[in-house]
């Protein structure tokens, strides 16, 4: 297993699959797990953590999950696979450029991570589309399980699972979602999604991109606090209240738009449109900002059965499909594929070699262009 | 923030250096990154909310804690200093080690709780799994009384008396 085995396609959990979808893109859950007799990382020798590896590495490879894994030794990867890596959320911008023995351990399906000497000794992450929070919930906690039967994690009474940094201890649960909120943006209302999010302790961060603004409109929701209250308690909270409020917020927003401000959201999609079917050079920025609005379009045609000259226009486009001989109705997949695959270190991987930026936008024009431009072979 | 090497888009990438007890920060893209393949040497791992935290430990806690302010982890040599620079601890230990100053800390980063809830690992001997029911229940029974749930109060306490019969 290579990485460029996996860098020609979106993941399975950013297909546009999955319950809701159309507003809640993927779950996540990870837990942070220490090993019991063993000093956290920062008091760790690059022998102990090599130790501390090598043990974890043999039982992460050896788990039944029902699909093949393959380990990345992060610490001798070149700088542009790490990137890669974490554009991919396979594993966090803090263990590709961290320090020492570390690694990570990847279903080939990529719904399950292992980081190996990350700011623990462990993380591990289960990650589904759409909203299926307690799925993942459930998984993981199986996963946990086995690993626990081959060795001993740091536990408290009193704090229960000890982790290297007193905000994750407890129950070491780290449950996100990754959110597509563009009728928010559009309508001016991101701040009170952000607001409420604090109110309620919860962490945001932009996406792809991951300026102070999400130019893609993809956030991450995640929980702060994981102490005191338990694993079912915080999942359920998410599905019971969180995600139905965000989803109620982002529908009236789009149904605001589409019956207030058809002509703002026409010119959203037109210009999206024009532009990328058109641009020879073309910012990552950039394009993540205007496919954001193109699946904006083309979502609300599917969910709420709007039809405006603009999304009549756009449902016209044909994208590659899996099967590129046959061209289809642009899809969502086709939408998250051009997202992710024309990030700067998917381009590169796929491409063979480093790239300047110039010709990085070249390229990434290049393959929005070809995507979006496809003939309909139904109509010719 | 601006990327220092572009000045186009925002800087996401954050680099402290020392070398030779001078610090020097430079703030850049990822394109720029990936382009000029720069090793990342050190990138700042003290989350916001811990600095934030971190900040606002005052003068009180250094009195009541003041004891743990010069002492050094009989397991792993860490000190408190070190934990204000680098935000981790060094062992499972620190957290008995240094319980006064971590508690409040603890406090305000989970929501005010400071018992854990939830999963517990299977190999936990009985008598500690127990022990652990019981702060939940004390930890649960403080909010009940907190807002004003009487009823619920009542019920906590006899269980906690239960729980407390069953380990003797
Ligand atoms: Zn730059
Ligand atoms: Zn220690």
């Amino acid at each position: 297993m290579k990485l460029t085995d996996i860098s020609n396609d979106i993941n399975e959990w950013f297909d546009g699959s999955g319950p809701m979808a159309d507003i809640v893109i993927s779950s996540r859950i990870r837990l942070a797990r220490n090993l019991a007799g063993y000093k956290f990382l920062s008091r760790c020798s690059d022998k102990e953590k090599s130790e501390i590896l090598d043990k974890l590495r043999d039982i992460m490879m050896s788990l039944d999950l029902g699909d093949k894994v393959f380990y990345v030794s992060v610490n001798d990867a070149p700088t542009l696979n790490k990137y890669f890596l974490v554009e991919r959320h396979l594993i966090s911008r803090h263990h590709a450029f961290g320090k020492g023995p570390r690694g990570v351990v990847i279903a080939e399906r990529e719904f399950f991570t292992a980081m190996i000497n990350e700011e623990d000794h462990l993380r591990i992450q289960v990650l589904k589309a759409g909203c299926q929070i307690s799925q993942c919930a459930e998984q993981i906690n199986r996963i946990d399980d086995m690993i626990e039967k081959k060795v001993d994690f740091a536990f408290s009474p009193r704090y229960g699972y000890l982790t290297a940094c007193p905000t994750n201890v407890g129950t070491g649960i780290r449950v996100s979602v990754m959110l597509h909120l563009p009728a928010l943006k559009i309508t001016e209302q991101i701040e009170k999604f952000f607001n409420a999010a604090k109110d309620l302790n919860l962490a945001v961060r932009g996406l792809f991109g991951e300026g102070t603004e999400a130019a893609s409109d993809l956030y991450q929701l995640s929980n702060q606090a994981t102490l005191g209250v338990s694993e079912s308690d915080i999942v359920s909270r998410f599905e019971k209240t969180i995600i139905p409020e965000i989803i109620e917020y982002e529908n009236a927003a789009r149904s605001h738009l589409l019956s207030k401000q058809s002509d703002v959201l026409d010119d959203k999609i037109s210009r999206a449109m024009a532009l990328l079917q058109n641009a020879h050079l073309i910012s990552s920025q950039e394009a993540l900002f205007l496919l954001s609005h193109l699946r904006l379009g083309i979502n609300m045609h599917q969910h709420m059965g709007a039809s405006t000259p603009a999304i009549e226009r756009l449902r016209a486009l044909c994208g590659s499909g899996d099967d590129p001989d046959k061209a289809s109705p642009l899809s969502i997949a086709t939408i998250n594929r051009l997202f992710m695959l024309t990030l700067p270190a998917h381009l590169q991987i796929n491409y063979g070699k480093p790239l300047d930026s110039t010709h990085r936008d070249a390229l990434r024009a290049q393959i929005i262009r070809s995507a979006l431009n496809q003939q309909d072979p139904r109509k010719s | 923030m601006r990327c220092q090497i572009c000045n186009k888009n925002d800087a996401t990438i954050h680099l402290t250096e020392i070398a030779d007890g001078v610090r020097t920060e430079m703030h850049i893209c990822e394109q720029c990154a990936v382009e000029q393949d720069i090793a990342v040497k050190s990138h700042i791992p003290i989350n916001e909310l811990l600095s934030n935290l971190l900040a606002v430990q005052p003068s009180d806690d250094e009195l009541s804690g003041s004891s743990e302010q010069s002492l050094a982890c009989p397991h792993c040599g860490f000190t408190l200093a070190q934990f204000r620079k680098e935000g981790v601890l060094g062992c499972p230990g620190d957290y008995e080690v240094f319980e006064k100053t971590l508690l409040s800390l603890i406090e305000k980063a989970h929501d005010g709780k400071t018992a854990h809830c939830g999963k517990i690992p299977l190999k936990t001997p009985r008598d500690a799994k127990k022990q652990m029911e019981l702060l939940n229940l004390r930890q649960q029974l403080d909010a009940a009384v907190q807002s004003e749930d009487y009823e619920l109060a009542a019920k906590l306490r006899d269980k906690i008396k239960q729980s407390e019969k069953e380990q003797h």
